[in-house]
């Protein structure tokens, strides 16, 4: 099963690639946007046939490894 | 004395620490990161470098690594260990000294001298130095030091900041920030004060020909400190 999961910097921690791209975009012309933050993205396919379980597992993973929760959050978006 | 200095996938400092810590006295062992056990030591130094290519955040692998068992619990019986650059993201990752160290707040490499203040000697690092000041290298892209205001209130209280940049009169100010860190802060140590981890390279100042001698300071230093 595959579950997938993404990582965001919190509201409080600094993001200057975010900024860069910002101004960036702004030069392009997109000058619609208010901000830009940068996170990451996994697909991690488990062997694991029950969604639930899948969910915790990657869960207890993003906990562990994927994210560092001083400055990140995560949220499992979809199960498939 | 004994020191222990782990070479992880990607490290690049390790041999340099080696020769600082031999040439000023210690016996030093070079140790795999997929060792299980710590030879006896009374330092064990985390080196600089780009363990397993910065992959997900600096450090974030190494501190899953097989040795970091015995580090982590060789660190909270007590003993001394000191993490250098990447040294230190592998301690804050390893959650063994607080806060993270984020990229650059200029999104720059930045390879230079600075100076640093010593915040706190009241520690087996910096006890009975004689100087206030000292001027060591700085060689990274993500070392803006950050936490939140909880978290520096907290390290702040507890006297936890080692060391900050500054001028070399030891000014501390915003301008002299390499980094954007958080208080200029370049170095913290644990609550115990026996896990220091600090961006600042004290392995490349010890030969005044190459570089300066304040490395030599601090390492002499440490050394009559652990006797």
């Amino acid at each position: 099963m595959k579950v997938s999961a993404v990582i965001t910097l919190k509201k409080d921690v600094l993001d200057p690639q975010g900024k860069v791209i910002h101004e960036t975009l702004d030069g392009m012309g997109f000058n619609s946007v208010n901000e830009v933050r940068q996170g990451k993205y996994f697909e991690i396919d488990v062997k694991e046939k029950d969604p639930k379980k899948a969910k915790d597992l990657v869960e207890d993973m993003c906990k562990k490894l994927l994210a560092n929760l001083v400055i990140e959050n995560y949220k499992i978006v979809e199960t498939q | 004395m004994k020191s222990s200095v782990i070479t992880f996938p990607g490290s690049n400092c390790d041999r340099d620490m080696d020769v600082a810590l031999t040439k000023f006295g210690f016996k030093n062992k070079m140790i795999w990161h997929n060792d299980q056990e710590l030879p006896k030591s009374d330092l064990i130094v985390l080196p600089g470098g780009f363990s397993y290519g910065d992959y997900l955040r600096c450090g974030s692998m190494a501190s899953k690594s097989k040795i970091m068992h015995s580090v982590i619990n060789f660190a909270k019986s007590g003993g001394l260990v000191m993490g250098i650059c990447n040294g230190f993201q592998i301690l804050v990752e390893a959650g063994l000294v607080p806060g993270v160290l984020l990229r650059n707040k200029y999104l720059q490499f930045i390879c230079k001298n600075v100076h640093v203040k010593i915040d706190n000697k009241e520690n087996t690092f910096f006890k009975n130095l004689d100087k206030k000041v000292l001027e060591f290298h700085i060689a990274h892209n993500e070392g803006n030091y950050f936490c939140t205001n909880d978290k520096l209130k907290e390290i702040e209280d507890n006297n936890q900041v080692a060391i900050c940049y500054c001028d070399q009169n030891g000014e501390t100010n915003d301008q002299i920030n390499p980094n954007g860190s958080i208080k200029n802060i370049a170095g913290v140590f644990n609550k115990e004060k026996n896990v220091l981890g600090m961006m600042p390279h004290p392995e490349r100042m010890i030969d005044e020909s190459l570089s300066g001698e304040d490395g030599s300071i601090f390492f002499k230093n440490l050394l009559n400190n652990i006797k």
